[in-house]
């Protein structure tokens, strides 16, 4: 191979060196793009009829080999590899688990075919929710499946987030994860105009706050001379250009990642995009992007920023603080359930940042037992919101979740866990997260913070609490919606959330202790 | 210190004993009706299965060399967090496995007899679930190696007794004995909850072989105190004072749940759990004397107010009441009196619960009458119910040669072995109850059995079935021969000594000068009802009686006491904080609710919809941010 190497550069002198890449350190990525690659030609050379059929069992085949290749790559030493370009360590391969565990759920939500005519997804861009000219589209088999292209996609974005060791990969796993998913908002088959409004109000901020990702970079690069992660740490004790260049730079870029995790006040399309977009998909970006954002946030401060913590933690505070009491606050008044779920997970970033904020060891990994915890107990709730419907497909307005519980007792109970998980009531997954990011945001010296975390998720057990109430203790309605049976791949999402859910709740330490493993980031 | 072996062989299936019953109670109680044709005989073979896998169990055990016999069986360890772990195993020595034999055989033998005596109930079947579920939690209770599995099983008796005393719910008083049982319980449970978390605080475990070898070294305040407070859950489950007053209530349940959970096992579990906790004891001398106390002031309590009543079950439920007290005395003398008090519970279980069998056969007969003064005569028309309800009588006065007559006196010498003041008090205490006992008791014999009939016209007395009246038979053999079996020769102390300790004297003497004494005090009481019962006709209408007798007849005041002492000054507090809690709390929270809601109500309008907004609020943000980190900077 060298001497190859060697052979080119001597024949060639101002050829570039081919890279040296570790393929089995980031197969479960190469796993995930290949197989959204190959979706891409199903879709041009697979007949109409199969498609469907094709693509589910070939994305959710490949999500599974992924997350083996995942598993497999455990004992694997931890290094920087592709030219230190991406981390091969253990939060990558936590938080790349993590991901697909909870694309498996997603896929299996936008896989499910069997509610309503033709699920979530528009067949065909003209035909309107539930004409006759639709169900022509149907019966000729015209059925939506790019979307499973589009979610490999950015699935596989997703895993290369977080995992990247340098800015430039970074930025373009951002826009690899983004861009499927502003298409995918906006696919929604009924209210397709809140969908249109929401892919589009989702693409336009999501660009803004790119472009602020791509001058911090700028800026860093300027004070560094180096993208990567390792460089930019040493170069802030080494480098002799001006301080503020590396302070705004990292702003910038802080900012872009907070707008990825809806930290207040970035979190505006938050409410907007979760309401507007497909049920699946809403569930799929609530967990999967969550997370990879949380990753990367994590391995661009405490990596590359580290050295300047004293500087950020201050600010990191104080989005904190905002995001935990906008996101509790508002909801109290919403009426939407999807806007309510989506002002809660506003609230869950705040009290992961409060972990984040303490900048120790432990708020390592007890942000990555939350997200485990959290985009879990989030399909699930997702999944449930799919089922209750009426004729015009999801009821979603809370008004129609009336007596709900008399009329479904099992989804309502299952939905009553969930809502008990998010407010980090016994004997759920939601308890220890919470305990665990408190605990870590309390030893690392955030101890306002916690108080703030503890008040605000009062709040938020406020209204929680207030549709488990309005689901069970009233009589429901006439007319009211129903609640259908999940078909069997609906139905399996939906036990995975509770299964993680009540097993977090009862014996979290085996996930804790995976975790603690994990962590650190590799610097 | 005494160690545990590993399970091997047959004890390493020890968790089946509880499993069958448990399953089967759960095929009953979720079956459904498609169960009700065959319920009654899944509910009747678990615990007989669970009877002949203890019997093996035993005679494993009875084979091994003594040190050897106690074996411990991990089933699973359960850590919630770290720091907070719990190994639930279980244990058989000695001790447990003659409460498995106890509560599986006579268990047996009153699942039997119901079959017969709720035949036409719509819920037998659902009733033998309950049964079931009694038997496997009560077997959890006994077999459990650590405190924690100890209390699972003691909330799950109490929740299958709750269940039973209210299993004809229709009837109100029904319903309310059994809320009283839950609530008065609920005291007791409290204290052992208590006394398990100073444990854990204190020892840092819940399983007995930790807990006993830590206690060496401990504080005796701290012992006391968890004494105590094992004391406070022991008077809960087997009703002793102050915490008594729900046992006569709970006869409102069906007879064989009378018989089998307010007789003859659930209700000792204080016993068990005093005599299991026997190393903490013995380091709490002021626990013990409290245990003695509670058992001598119990004993009379309950003897007193058997003599008043008319009821037969609540005169029944007044007896087993003293005779626990009986029992919690002896545990409370340390290990002169761990064997007897324990071979008392075996022996009452054969006895009280053939009385009560026997009672319920009375009642089966004569439409459910269980008014006494509505019997007499019945030794006629129903001879096998008489020979059996008089041999048990027999064995719980103490005739001598039967089994009463060798463990309760074995329980009164002891006490007067204690020596000093105390033990001539609580020695004199158990002799009194003994001549109460024998007075009370024959009373209920000549009234229900003897002298002229008193029955309704439309009543025909007739003999139960022969599925009723073979328990009936097999348990009066027990109450004959179980005494003789387990004290000859102190082989029932020996037998236990390996985990409560050896008893320091020999076992009963019958002409000892106490023996001679209550020997002759139960004479007296027997002439006494005699001369009262069988010499005078019994008037149909109880007579107004003394101020003692009213007294008696009302439970010596416990509930006047509970109520005017508990539940009003608990009334006036809770109409208190009820004020407190509408004025000043929901002022508070719902000024607390209005405010956020309506800060987010205004706040929401931000929200606006437009991006464009939405991106200057990004911007502005983002200046906002920008600014203060270059502040920060300096």
């Amino acid at each position: 191979m060298r001497l190859l190497a060697a052979f080119h550069a001597a024949a060639n002198p101002n050829a570039i060196p081919a890279p040296h890449i570790e393929y089995r350190a980031i197969l479960p990525m190469l796993i995930v793009f290949g197989v959204a690659c190959v979706g891409v030609l199903v879709e041009a050379f697979v007949p109409r009829v199969h498609r469907a059929v094709t693509q589910t069992v070939l994305a959710l085949a490949g999500l599974v080999a992924a997350l083996v290749a995942v598993v497999a790559n455990t004992g694997l030493p931890r290094r920087l590899v592709v030219q230190s370009a991406v981390a091969a360590d253990g939060p990558t391969l936590f938080i790349q688990g993590t991901i697909l565990a909870l694309s498996i759920g997603a896929l299996l939500l936008i896989a499910d075919r069997s509610i309503g005519a033709d699920s979530d997804f528009v067949a065909q861009a003209a035909d309107l929710p539930g004409t006759e000219q639709e169900r022509a589209s149907v019966r000729a088999g015209l059925r939506q499946t790019e979307v499973f292209p589009l979610a490999m996609f950015a699935v596989a974005g997703m895993m290369l987030f977080p995992a990247a060791n340098d800015l430039v990969l970074a930025f373009v796993a951002l826009e690899v994860l983004s861009l499927p998913l502003y298409l995918l908002a906006g696919m929604a088959r009924r209210r397709r105009l809140l969908s249109q409004e929401a892919a589009v109000k989702y693409f336009l901020l999501g660009a803004f706050s790119s472009a602020f990702f791509v001058y911090g970079l700028a800026l860093v690069y300027g004070y560094a001379k180096s993208v990567e992660y390792g460089d930019i740490a040493t170069s802030l004790t080494s480098s002799d250009r001006g301080d503020s260049l590396v302070i705004v730079g990292l702003a910038l870029i802080g900012i872009s990642l907070l707008f990825k995790l809806s930290g207040v006040p970035f979190h505006w399309w938050t409410p907007d995009v979760y309401q507007g977009a497909p049920t699946p998909i809403t569930a799929f970006m609530a967990a999967g992007t969550k997370v990879a954002a949380f990753g990367a946030l994590l391995r661009v401060f405490f990596v590359a920023f580290g050295g300047l913590a004293w500087d950020w933690r201050p600010v990191v505070w104080g989005v904190a603080i905002a995001t935990m009491v906008v996101g509790a606050i508002l909801g109290v008044t919403q009426t939407d359930v999807k806007r309510l779920l989506a002002y809660s997970s506003i609230a869950h970033a705040g009290f992961i940042l409060t972990a984040f904020a303490a900048t120790t060891r432990a708020s390592e990994s007890s942000v990555l037992f939350y997200l485990v915890a959290y985009g879990f107990m989030n399909i699930g709730a997702f999944a449930i919101v799919m089922l209750v419907r009426d004729a015009d497909g999801e009821a979603n307005h809370l008004s129609r979740w009336v007596g709900l519980g008399r009329r479904s007792p099992l989804m309502a109970g299952i939905f009553a866990l969930f809502l008990l998980a998010m407010a980090g009531l016994p004997p759920t997954s939601g308890l220890w997260a919470k305990v665990a990011v408190f605990q870590a945001a309390y030893q690392g010296g955030a101890g306002p913070l916690v108080i703030v975390g503890v008040l605000a998720s009062a709040v938020t057990a406020y209204y929680y609490l207030r549709i488990i109430v309005l689901m069970f203790s009233q009589e429901p309605a006439v007319e009211g919606p129903t609640v259908v049976m999940p078909g069997a791949l609906s139905a399996a999402a939906i036990a995975l959330g509770v299964a993680v859910t009540i097993v977090l709740g009862v014996v979290p330490q085996t996930v804790l202790d995976l975790a603690d493993k994990a962590v650190p980031f590799l610097r | 210190m005494l160690t545990t072996h590993a399970a091997s062989g047959v004890f390493s299936v020890t968790w089946l004993i509880i499993a069958i019953p448990l399953a089967s109670a759960a095929v009953l109680i979720l079956g459904g009706r498609r169960t009700d044709r065959w319920g009654h005989l899944l509910g009747v073979a678990a615990p007989l299965a669970s009877f002949v896998l203890g019997l093996v169990e035993f005679a494993t055990l009875v084979g091994k060399p003594e040190v050897e016999r106690s074996i411990d069986n991990h089933v699973f360890g359960w850590t919630i967090v770290e720091g907070f772990h719990a190994d639930i195993g279980l244990q058989v020595d000695a001790l447990s496995i003659s409460f498995v034999l106890l509560i599986t055989g006579v268990g047996s033998l009153i699942h039997i007899y119901s079959i017969g005596y709720m035949a036409h109930d719509p819920k037998r079947r659902l009733f033998f679930g309950y049964f079931n579920l009694f038997v496997a939690a009560m077997l959890l209770l006994v077999l459990g190696d650590n405190y924690l599995a100890l209390y699972i099983g003691w909330e799950g008796v109490g929740l299958a007794s709750y269940l039973l005393i209210g299993f004809w719910s229709y009837k109100p008083s029904a319903a309310t004995a059994a809320k009283k049982a839950f609530v008065v319980n609920r005291v007791g449970d409290f204290g052992l909850s208590v006394a398990i978390m100073v444990m854990f605080a204190t020892f840092g475990t819940f399983s007995f072989t930790g807990v006993f070898s830590a206690v060496h070294g401990a504080d005796p305040a701290t012992l006391n105190a968890i004494g105590l407070l094992l004391l406070l859950g022991a008077c809960g489950k087997s009703a002793q004072v102050p915490l008594q007053s729900w046992l006569l209530d709970a006869m409102e349940g069906p007879t064989p749940v009378s018989a089998l959970i307010h007789a003859a096992t659930m209700v000792t579990a204080g016993v068990y759990l005093v005599a299991r906790s026997a190393p903490i004891f013995d380091l709490a001398p002021t626990a013990q004397l409290a245990v003695t106390v509670v058992g001598a002031v119990t004993l009379l309590f309950g003897a007193i107010i058997g003599c008043a009543k008319d009821d037969i079950k609540k005169a029944l439920a007044a007896s087993t009441m003293s005779q626990i007290g009986y029992m919690i005395l002896a545990v409370g003398l340390g290990p002169a009196g761990y064997a007897f008090g324990i071979a008392h519970l075996l022996t009452h279980g054969f006895f009280k619960a053939g009385l009560f069998l026997g009672a319920g056969s009375v009642m089966h007969a004569t439409k459910d009458e269980v008014d006494m003064r509505r019997f007499g005569g019945l030794a006629k028309p129903m001879p096998l119910t008489f020979a059996t309800f008089g041999l048990a009588y027999l064995a719980i006065i103490g005739f001598p040669g039967l089994s009463g007559w060798f463990t309760k006196d074995a329980i009164i010498d002891a006490a007067y072995h204690k020596g000093g003041t105390s033990g001539f008090v609580l020695g004199s205490a158990a002799l009194i109850g003994a001549g109460i006992t024998a007075f009370y008791m024959s009373r209920v014999v000549f009234m229900t059995f003897l002298g002229r009939p008193r029955w309704e016209a439309d009543v025909h007395p007739h003999e139960s079935p022969k599925v009723m009246t073979w328990p009936m038979i097999l348990l009066a053999v027990g109450s004959i021969g179980a005494g003789y079996v387990l004290m000859l020769g102190g082989r029932f102390a020996n037998f236990l000594a390996p985990v409560v300790g050896h008893s320091e004297e020999p076992s009963v003497q019958p002409a000892s000068t106490a023996g001679l004494v209550t020997l002759a005090a139960m004479v007296v009481g027997v002439g006494i009802a005699a001369l009262m019962y069988l010499r005078r006709p019994v008037p149909a209408v109880a007579p107004a009686g003394s101020f003692a007798t009213v007294a008696a007849r009302r439970d010596l005041y416990g509930d006047a006491f509970n109520e005017s002492v508990f539940m009003r000054p608990g009334q006036y507090l809770t109409r208190l904080l009820v004020f407190f809690d509408n004025r000043v709390v929901d002022g508070a929270v719902n000024g607390i609710a209005a405010f956020f809601g309506g800060f987010s109500g205004r706040l929401r309008y931000v929200q606006t919809g437009f991006v464009r907004s939405y991106a200057l609020s990004m911007l502005g943000g983002v200046a906002i941010l920008v600014a203060a980190l270059l502040m920060v900077r300096g």
